[in-house]
């Protein structure tokens, strides 16, 4: 054992270059607190004290901002603030559901399929590929049109369906980059399972990409709805979606700008956070940016 | 007066952790037809003094202060109108990896053509006749066919070929060679190396041979400058530094090396540790953590470059070892 | 002959490319004997790293047989292969690459102990912690550490660690100091050497630099473009070389020395494609011996002194 203890003297003068801890920004925080903010009002809507969205005020339509409607009523005299609030449920529940649909079946086919190579690569790939050049938004109006009646559920699984084979490539690509790796092979050298090097050593490594695609993923979808709204294609009125009331304004944007301007507003601000955030949580977690 | 005369130099690089620096006052000179070598370990500093010699620094990132001379123009904060000029007719680079320095997407003929054409001015047809010419110079077979070829159709050793012929497409008076066979495997480095020899003798033409491998100086050089830490520490004609050398980080240097001459299982004199973080230089001399002969001095205290004797062989060293071991 | 531990008979590996097959590695047999370090040695694209990922069948070989202790490696299969694979362990070029950038530096080590459950709790940590002092890295002060924190040399020495985890009998070092510099090279190399008495190793070294393999290795076989040309004790090899190829290859070596003999023969030329490989012997198209003979028939190895076989029609005779 004394020739052993020889080589450690040799480290003794070990230095860490550790990279200086990098912060996050206050603008990241403000975004994340804005966000949870949102989310927290979709969840609690219906305990907090607001307006019933679907009450009809006739004797305050169109009004302008005020103690009583913060951001003003609509044509039907209906609270905007309270449905800007209530309208977050849908939209941000079509952005997380469909996503943790498409997360759910693309991610881990993407991984297996960079991880496995072989046949099973180019079958999923193709398939994949095949979806990809079929206009994916014409699918998802063609299929909702046709089945009624509309529902919630119905919408997160058909666009959370055809974002798959958009979620499956981005992983695919991420894992194949990690897949090379001498660690990988080094694991699979030591006996890991299949499961194991999945789970260990490519799952943490392929996070950060994830995360930041899956953040404007949810982003993209937010907008979805809206142009399905738009469409007349979202939940059915007078259920309020951001979508919903963007669209219902339209024809009397130029009596109530109001009207349109602050669900707008919301979507707008929901999707830049989304956009900083992941941006920024990409950068942060890159290994390689952080050498250098 | 010598080709190339370095006074002072230092380069300070502005990274996210602080101020590194990279070069800290080197002098050095080159005389005509002399071959300089410069050997150190990975963040000695070697590379950095070769981009600041050329005027290659990244301007945001670092700066550089003291004097860069070649035939007595000045390189430091010349213009860059200035450095072109020179580029294209006195001084050339070889890089370490032959694919970065050529354009992936362009025939190597037409890059060594526009090389002439904007560097001499000379017409399509004489460009296209003295590429193919300088592509024989440098051992291209078939240098016609070659004229044509992508970067990507040819193999490492061609690729430098191709470096190599382009560096000389000027007759520049000074070549600056960064770890030009790094990347090579032995066989086609012997073959590299001596087509620079070769080239050089008949060209008259000088250079900076820059390389971690003390192999590649020891017999194709005619002063070295050992580096260490962004100084040069040991600096003479080849064969002084190499048989005579002072410095106690010279020594370890040439002993931790394996050889082909040695028996199988000799066991290797390790230099313990770890080279410095240039962030954190203490100071006194820098290799005194990890040098053997040590002395309490050396950790308060830096040791200058000086030269003891009648000779030229200059060490920085407090305890300097014993001629002869 | 002495007791054999891995054996490798006419293995082959070959890959597809575009409508045809390349053969990276064509026809390789050698034995490593136990405790021995055979160095294996070649200029790139020669298959020798191929070759040590065949053995461990990290890539998959398409002929011929391995065998460690008698066991056919090339046809053993999931949790067989699994468990063979761990009597032999591997080291790759790039430290930084070989360890995963978001582990902490016990848990790298410690990762064969969990894939096989073969230590727990008290008795895992204590071996981890044995495993990098052995290695020269603090366990307390840096145990915790994330493994991009780490230099070069000093992500080579946590690889061996982790390689040594599961005490292989086998260690395969596949250029493992060429991404290091001299200084750092040779404490790795010295530590290798320490290591192997210790844990009682056998050791393919595979490499390029001739002086790093001479100086770690009791034999050394040479390849050239898919095949070994020459396999001999690493002194006699150095100091006789009997195939021509090995000549050039040793008279390109580069000494540390200004008064080392200059103006040796240089080999002119480069490896033909392995696309299209010269028939007979491989390296007939470059070799100044050629004769009509060496294009029609691949010369077989034979026996020119005690363990020192060269494949040539023509070998060089022992002039020393």
């Amino acid at each position: 054992m004394s020739e052993m203890t020889r080589p450690a003297t040799e480290t003794e003068t070990t230095e860490f270059t550790t990279p200086p801890s990098r912060s996050l920004g206050w603008l990241f925080w403000v975004c994340v607190g804005w966000l949870g903010l949102n989310v927290l009002g979709a969840i609690f809507a219906s305990v907090l004290p607001l307006p019933d969205p679907l009450y009809q005020n006739y004797m305050a339509i169109n009004a302008s901002p005020s103690l009583h409607h913060l951001l003003g009523t609509d044509d039907l005299g209906r609270d905007i603030f309270s449905r800007i609030v209530f309208g977050s449920r849908v939209s941000i529940a079509v952005g997380v559901g469909s996503m943790i649909i498409g997360f759910g079946i693309g991610a881990p086919l993407g991984m297996l399929a960079a991880y496995r190579r072989g046949r099973l690569d180019a079958i999923l790939t193709t398939a994949m590929y095949v979806f990809l050049a079929f206009p994916a938004i014409v699918a998802v109006i063609a299929v909702l049109s046709f089945w009624t009646p509309r529902a919630l559920a119905k919408i997160i699984l058909v666009i959370g369906l055809a974002s798959v084979p958009l979620v499956y490539r981005v992983i695919r690509t991420a894992t194949m980059a990690v897949a090379t790796k001498d660690y990988v092979v080094a694991a699979k050298v030591q006996g890991a399972t299949d499961r194991r090097i999945l789970v260990r050593e490519l799952l943490p490594n392929i996070a950060p990409v994830g995360i930041s695609f899956l953040l404007v993923g949810i982003a993209t979808v937010v907008t979805l709805e809206g142009a399905l709204a738009f469409l007349g294609l979202s939940v059915n009125p007078p259920t309020p979606s951001w979508g919903n009331m963007i669209n219902e304004s339209r024809t009397v944007m130029s009596q109530n700008p109001w009207l349109v301007l602050f669900p707008s507003l919301a979507m707008c601000l929901f999707l830049l956070c989304l956009n900083f955030i992941g941006d920024r949580l990409r950068s942060h977690f890159d290994v390689t940016e952080v050498k250098l | 007066m010598s080709l190339l005369d370095v006074q002072n130099l230092s380069v300070t690089l502005h990274t996210p952790h602080g101020d590194l620096p990279a070069v800290a006052d080197v002098s050095l000179s080159v005389g005509a037809e002399e071959t300089l070598g410069i050997v150190g370990e990975s963040g000695s500093g070697k590379t950095m003094l070769a981009r600041s010699i050329m005027g290659l620094l990244p301007r945001a990132r670092a700066s550089a202060s003291g004097s860069v001379k070649l035939k007595g123009v000045e390189m430091v904060g010349a213009r860059a109108s200035d450095l072109r000029r020179l580029w294209a007719t006195e001084v050339a680079m070889i890089f370490q990896d032959p694919m970065t320095a050529l354009n992936p997407v362009m025939r190597v003929g037409r890059q060594i053509d526009e090389t002439l054409r904007v560097r001499l001015g000379l017409s399509r047809s004489a460009a296209r006749a003295r590429a193919i010419e300088l592509l024989e110079m440098v051992g291209i077979p078939s240098p016609e066919k070659r004229y044509a070829a992508y970067p990507g159709q040819l193999s490492g050793g061609m690729r430098q070929r191709v470096v190599i012929a382009m560096a000389l497409a000027a007759s520049p008076s000074l070549i600056l060679a960064d770890e030009p066979t790094t990347g090579l495997d032995v066989t086609i480095q012997a073959q590299i190396l001596n087509l620079l020899d070769e080239l050089q003798a008949r060209l008259h033409t000088s250079m900076i041979l820059i390389t971690h491998d003390l192999g590649v100086v020891a017999t194709r050089t005619s002063h070295l400058a050992v580096m260490y830490a962004g100084r040069i520490v040991e600096t003479g004609t080849t064969r002084d530094v190499f048989a005579r050398h002072r410095m106690p980080y010279t020594r370890a240097l040439l002993e931790s090396s394996p050889r082909v001459s040695n028996p199988a299982h000799t066991r290797l004199t390790a230099i313990p540790g770890r080279p410095p973080n240039l962030l954190r230089l203490g100071e006194g001399c820098a290799f005194a953590p990890r040098c053997g002969f040590a002395s309490e001095r050396c950790h308060r205290e830096r040791p200058e470059l000086s030269v003891p004797d009648e000779s030229s062989h200059a060490f920085a060293c407090f305890n300097p070892l014993e001629v002869g071991r | 002959m002495s007791d054999v531990l891995l054996s490798v008979r006419e293995l082959t590996v070959s890959f597809p490319h575009g409508a045809h097959r390349v053969s990276a590695v064509a026809g390789v047999s050698f034995d490593v004997l136990r405790g021995e370090t055979l160095g294996l040695v070649g200029e790139s694209g020669c298959g020798k790293s191929t070759t040590g990922k065949a053995l461990m069948r990290i890539v998959e070989p398409t002929g011929g047989s391995v065998s460690l202790e008698g066991v056919e490696i090339t046809t053993a299969s999931g949790r067989a292969l699994r468990q063979l694979r761990t009597r032999m362990q591997m080291i790759f070029q790039d430290p930084i690459s070989s360890l995963n950038p978001r582990r902490r530096v016990r848990d790298i080590v410690a990762e064969p102990l969990d894939c096989w459950k073969s230590a727990t709790g008290s008795e895992r940590d204590a071996l981890v912690s044995t495993l990098l002092n052995q290695v020269g890295i603090d366990p307390v002060a840096n145990g915790t550490r994330y493994a991009r924190e780490f230099s070069g040399g000093q992500c080579q020495r946590i690889s061996i660690a982790r390689s040594l985890a599961m005490r292989p009998q086998l260690l395969i070092c596949d250029e493992m100091v060429s991404a290091l510099d001299v200084s750092v090279q040779a404490q790795i190399l010295n530590l290798l050497e320490d290591l192997k008495a210790e844990y009682g190793l056998t050791l393919l070294f595979i490499a390029h630099d001739l002086a790093v393999v001479k100086n770690v290795s009791d034999r050394v076989a040479v390849m050239y473009l898919g095949t070994i040309c020459e396999i001999g004790p690493a002194d006699v090899l150095y100091e006789t070389p009997a195939h021509p190829y090995t000549k050039f290859l040793l008279s390109a070596a580069l000494e540390a020395d200004p008064d080392a003999p200059q103006n040796r023969e240089v080999l002119q030329g480069e490896p033909p494609s392995p696309l299209d490989p010269p028939s007979g012997c491989r390296f007939r198209t470059r070799c100044p011996l050629a004769q009509e003979r060496c294009a029609l028939e691949a010369p077989l190895a034979r026996e020119v002194s005690a363990g020192h076989q060269v494949a040539c029609h023509f070998p060089l005779a022992r002039t020393t």
